[in-house]
């Protein structure tokens, strides 16, 4: 049905073609608004305004950008094992009950050591819950998209179960936790920049996101410069011939999911330690399936990843304010937005690829002779 | 619990086994062709959306069921063209429209009606009501067969008939039909489908656009029979259990029928047992009624009892230069 297409000069591939497909999502997005009967330049204007126009946006913008290295790490790290890992949602909400528990009980420890227990204990919850679609996929073949779909089903009921019945402090009405000791929580700038004499508006932005930045040059470290990053790469992208170069690919498997979910609950420390400080009920908010179009839109790729998960950072933050200002743009745009990003950056990667093939192979032609 | 309460236990879970049923159907008709399809749950929403709208706007139940179809049968075209032309990762379009589902109803709904997102409530007639089939009356004094006449068999709408009828229909249009044959055929190997001169993307556009009709009925059930009105979020998770029973029925007709209808009477349990202690046990936690389904299918996906083996070409694109 079609010729092979020539390959592409490397930067239409890594930046151009990319770029045009994030670029589709958002004209559709402007069409969607228009034809909601409002104006998609002005939403844009107040969009970009609330999420940067100042610092307390700022704060926040990088607060749901922290959420989102965290969850689009998880899933990247699975698509270079060639695994499609839907239950980051799950795998962050169980991380929560880790990070909660070991707040709450492990009380006994000294000083800010609780704090870091209390991420270990997150992304330990989050690893081990992962850790189950991931060893029925490598040892019984069951397809992890599916396990892990229904695992976040699982994830939703049991901490709902919890919440309700079992940690609830008796007599309150919310299904939430009892609040985390001072020494249990994650540091917000404002509150550490304010001895230095810094102010900086008191937004949830806190030190997870220095941890997400780490564990993003971490991720580029294991998968770019070690031999399990390779094992994982030579996994995604044959298994067969990997088995031929020595490596287990039920060993890869499981050990990228533990990774996957333990990056998944990196969020735990973001909201549930840096800003809730206690555990709520749904607290993921649907964190976890925004990580699959940040995935999608980075690449895969540790540098992409920080830089969509900021601006969808911005897009969560400044579609809230958005929102105030125009009621008739909720926030249910945000996910038409994701949806498109995911649609358009995933599904449809391949749809400009041709067009431009040829736009350019034009212009490089040679006259004949 | 007596014999009145079990009839209308199993009365409410014929219920809320249909939207069920016919979303299994759908994601059955699309991966026996082929065609991997997570977006059920998306489709549900458009559909419930586009049926409560249009009977909206006409008043007409029957246009609200044509305009769920037809919106239906557009988004599953989205998920073919990606699968099929564009040879793309099946669970990522299945994901993409799952997200843009579940923001766009809700935004078109807050943007014209302004309620955050809920349609208004439809009148009597804008629905798909409860069928009274004949003698009803006459047979309700009848011991074990006038109540199982008057709640399980009477008493439900068109979409519910139609929908069980679906299952039949299926099963003879899949195994006993010329077309049937070929589009079980190019889900487990489409390479041997187009040796034989068939055309593969033209087959596996077929099961997508039935897919597209039937998530439609599943959806319309939703906000013009079940309920009155569309929400959003609505269909709150029953595409993945449609998804889960399809994996549990091993991508058959039959058992499809049985599991939804399985996984509805669950559903009708967990509601009516709340906070009932059961006899050995004592009170059994909703949630854990509501995971079942959930952690049955894992358990039968892992070979624990029996294996399900999905369509063997499932998820593949098909590429025809090879």
């Amino acid at each position: 049905m079609s010729a092979p297409l020539k390959p592409l000069p490397a930067w239409a591939d890594v930046a151009l073609i990319p770029l045009i497909n994030v670029a589709a999502a958002f004209v559709i997005s402007g069409l969607v608004v228009l034809a909601i009967g409002e104006n998609p330049i002005e939403a844009v204007q107040i969009l970009i305004t609330g999420a940067l126009g100042d610092l307390e946006g700022i704060g926040f913008t990088l607060y749901y950008a922290t959420s989102f290295i965290f969850t689009g790490l998880a899933v990247a790290i699975c698509f270079h094992a060639g695994l499609f890992n839907i239950g980051v949602e799950g795998q962050a909400y169980v991380a929560g009950l880790g990070a909660a528990l070991a707040a709450l009980y492990l009380g006994f420890l000294p000083g800010y050591s609780l704090a870091i227990v209390a991420i270990l204990a997150g992304a330990l919850f989050g690893a081990a819950f992962a850790a189950i679609p991931g060893y029925l996929q490598a040892k019984r073949d069951a397809h992890i998209v599916i396990t892990t779909i229904m695992f976040n089903y699982v994830a939703s009921a049991l901490m709902g179960y919890l919440l309700v019945d079992v940690l609830r402090v008796p007599g309150q009405m919310n299904a939430e936790t009892a609040g985390f000791s001072k020494y249990a929580i994650v540091p917000q700038f404002h509150a550490l920049l304010k001895p230095l004499g810094i102010i900086w508006p008191d937004t949830p932005f806190n030190l997870s996101f220095l941890l997400a930045l780490a564990c993003a040059y971490g991720c580029w470290l294991l998968i770019w410069r070690t031999r399990l990053g390779y094992a994982i790469r030579a996994v995604g992208a044959n298994p067969t011939a990997a088995i031929y170069g020595g490596i287990s690919p039920a060993r890869v498997t499981i050990l990228t999911t533990l990774l996957s979910g333990a990056l998944a609950g990196g969020m735990a420390a973001n909201v549930i330690l840096g800003e809730e400080h206690r555990l709520i009920l749904e607290y993921t908010a649907g964190f976890g399936f925004v990580g699959i179009a940040v995935a999608l839109m980075g690449r895969a790729h540790p540098v992409g990843i920080v830089l969509a998960a900021i601006l969808f950072g911005m897009l969560y933050q400044g579609g809230a304010e958005l929102a105030f200002d125009k009621p008739k743009i909720s926030r249910d745009m945000i996910v038409v937005i994701q949806g498109l990003v995911v649609l358009f950056a995933g599904a449809l990667e391949h749809v400009f690829r041709r067009p431009v093939a040829t736009l350019l192979a034009r212009r490089t032609a040679q006259p004949p002779i | 619990m007596g014999f009145e309460d079990l009839v209308s236990i199993l009365g409410s879970g014929i219920r809320l086994s249909v939207p069920l049923i016919c979303a299994c159907l759908a994601g059955l008709w699309s991966e026996r062709s082929g065609v991997v399809d997570i977006g059920l749950e998306g489709k549900i929403l458009v559909g419930a959306f586009a049926a409560a709208a249009v009977a909206t706007f006409t008043g007409s139940a029957w246009l609200g069921l044509g305009g769920a179809i037809l919106a239906t049968i557009a988004v599953s075209l989205v998920h073919g063209y990606a699968s099929i032309d564009q040879r793309a990762n099946q669970i990522v379009s299945g994901t993409a429209i799952n997200m843009v589902a579940d923001g766009i109803t809700a935004l078109i709904g807050n943007a014209i009606w302004s309620q955050g997102g809920r349609t208004p409530q439809l009148p009597d007639t804008a629905l798909f009501n409860a069928i009274k089939l004949p003698f009803v009356d006459a047979l309700a004094p009848a011991p074990f067969i006038g109540p199982i006449y008057k709640h399980l068999i009477s008493g439900h709408d068109l979409i519910t008939y139609f929908g069980f009828a679906c299952v039949p229909l299926t099963y003879w249009a899949l195994y006993r039909t010329r077309f049937g044959l070929r589009l079980r055929a190019v889900g487990e190997n489409p390479a041997a489908v187009d040796t034989a001169g068939l055309s593969v993307r033209g087959l596996r556009y077929r099961a997508v656009i039935i897919c597209g009709a039937l998530v439609g009925l599943s959806g319309a059930y939703l906000s013009i029979s079940q309920a009155a009105y569309f929400q959003p979020h609505m269909s709150a998770g029953k595409g993945f259990i449609a998804l889960a029973a399809l994996v549990f029925a091993k991508w058959r007709p039959w058992p499809a029928l049985a599991t939804c209808l399985l996984f509805g009477v669950l559903d009708a349990l967990a509601t009516r047992l709340q906070g009932v202690p059961l006899p050995l046990v004592g009170p059994v936690p909703v949630q854990a009624i509501e995971a079942l389904p959930y952690l049955l299918t894992v358990v039968l996906l892992a070979g624990f009892i029996g294996k399900a083996i999905p369509p063997r070409a499932s998820g593949i694109p098909y590429v025809k230069e090879r």
